[in-house]
């Protein structure tokens, strides 16, 4: 997005630079991005330099986990070295920060598979640029009795799941997915009929 | 002042992250096609997510934005289940989703008829035995809407009516050329007689209003079909000078073990 950067000739190089730059990252406009430059420009010099060196190392020292793709410092992340874990139990999910919202949840001991996006032809996404092959390796090898697919629950989620368990019901290991249903503090009025449907559907005893 | 908001039915053709939790919607709507955001709905807590999924057809409240128009509400008309549970209809929907979106202009002029279309290539797409005819016949309803409707009545060369003898299809011309015509266009692919019946048959066949029913009742040999799908294949190729992404990824579905 290089909306409304025209202006930037009328700044000096390198504050043009920063906010060009800046207003590359998701989420960021250009009339973010120069609030975000003047501030740095103000910033002592300290917190400009940790920034820089925050940026710098992630770059350089974060890398993907060899088994489960997860964000790990070292080959295997945490998660994966920890004997703690159940070791029969993958839960499958797109994204790192997926693994952080499940980890809080304090529900679940088990291991980790991350696909890094989910199925989107439309988007020139397929089977291929997800970790796909990596999981059906990882349950053919590893002592895997159960595999969680906990891709986000819209069609595009859903699809990738699909795609998966096609792969993974040959093996024989055993496939669930997270149930559906109504959030905590949310109106029953307002639910949609998918969610409300899968609901009652996984509805049980008090 | 002209109103702030507006009423449209649409259909939900794709979708994109944007911001921190909107999403960008594609819309094929009886206006054409939209590019509008939903605010917020990747939140767990959003009351509009669950009524603008992928592929589902909805009556939607759109408010002006300064770039894009906004969703402020969304009522699901058809949620086409099947469509969405099953991969190779889904596979079928999302190819049908990229020809729209390959063959209509940015920002659509107004074509209630290609809604209608689409519309109801989606409903058949979730209850047809036959998806991929389905989708054979999709391609040639577009063509026509589109204005590039391959004539398989007379010969693109000669104009001369064709008889059963034609056997070749000319991407590049058009249309069916006749026997003693066909050097008119070397690269011009051989089809079979039972392909172009079938071709015709789906051109022809079916009213506006319902035109994927009279697909339940055919009984096509599975080589037949595919030879329509590569001839159709050809000449999409011919007019967008590409090759549709999704058409891969269909093939990969429908044809691994």
């Amino acid at each position: 997005m290089t909306l409304g950067t025209n202006d930037n000739g009328l700044l000096v190089e390198p504050v043009a630079r920063l906010i060009e730059e800046l207003s590359k990252l998701p989420g960021i406009g250009p009339k973010t991005a120069s609030r975000l430059t003047f501030y740095l420009l103000r910033a002592d010099e300290e917190q400009a330099r940790q920034l820089a060196a925050a940026l710098v190392d992630v770059k350089e020292q974060v890398s993907f986990c060899k088994r489960c793709f997860n964000i790990t410092v070292s080959e295997l992340c945490p998660i994966c070295t920890n004997p703690n874990r159940d070791q029969s139990k993958i839960c499958v999910v797109e994204e790192p920060l997926d693994v952080l919202a499940i980890e809080r949840t304090n529900r679940y001991r088990g291991l980790y598979h991350v696909l890094h996006g989910h199925l989107a032809p439309l988007e020139g996404i397929y089977r291929e640029d997800l970790k796909i092959n990596e999981l059906v390796a990882r349950v053919r090898t590893e002592p895997v009795e159960e595999v969680i697919l906990a891709t986000n629950p819209n069609t595009e989620g859903q699809a990738t799941a699909y795609l998966i368990l096609k792969d993974l019901a040959p093996i024989g290991v055993h496939v669930t997915q997270p149930a559906r249903g109504l959030p905590t503090g949310g109106d029953l009025e307002w639910a949609d009929p998918d969610t409300l449907g899968s609901a009652l559907e996984g509805r049980r005893e008090l | 002042m002209a109103d702030r908001v507006y009423r449209t039915e649409a259909l939900i053709l794709r979708r994109t992250d944007f911001n921190e939790a909107d999403r960008l919607l594609t819309l094929v709507t009886p206006g054409g096609k939209r590019r509008v955001v939903a605010k917020g709905v990747r939140k767990t807590t959003s009351r509009l997510a669950g009524h603008i999924e992928l592929f589902t057809h909805s009556q939607l409240l759109l408010a002006l934005g300064r770039n894009l128009d906004i969703v402020t509400q969304s009522q699901i008309l058809e949620r086409y289940e099947t469509l969405r549970t099953e991969l190779p209809r889904l596979s079928c929907g999302y190819y049908a989703a990229e020809l729209y979106d390959k063959v209509t202009p940015e920002e659509g002029e107004e074509n209630p008829l290609l809604f209608r279309l689409m519309v109801q290539t989606f409903a058949a797409l979730d209850t047809s035995t036959n998806p991929t005819l389905v989708l054979r016949m999709f391609e040639l309803r577009l063509l026509h809407a589109i204005g590039y409707r391959p004539n398989l009545h007379r010969c693109v060369a000669s104009q001369e009516l064709l008889t059963e003898e034609a056997n070749r299809f000319s991407p590049a011309l058009g249309g069916m050329l006749s026997p003693a015509h066909t050097s008119a266009d070397r690269n011009a692919l051989p089809i079979s007689l039972n392909a172009f019946k079938l071709l015709r048959y789906l051109q022809t066949v079916g009213d506006e209003k319902q035109p994927y029913q009279t697909i339940e009742r055919l009984n096509i040999s599975e080589g037949v079909q595919r030879e329509a799908e590569s001839v159709l294949r050809a000449y999409l190729r011919t007019i967008l000078e590409r090759e549709l992404k999704t058409a891969a990824f269909l093939d990969s579905v429908l044809r691994s073990p």
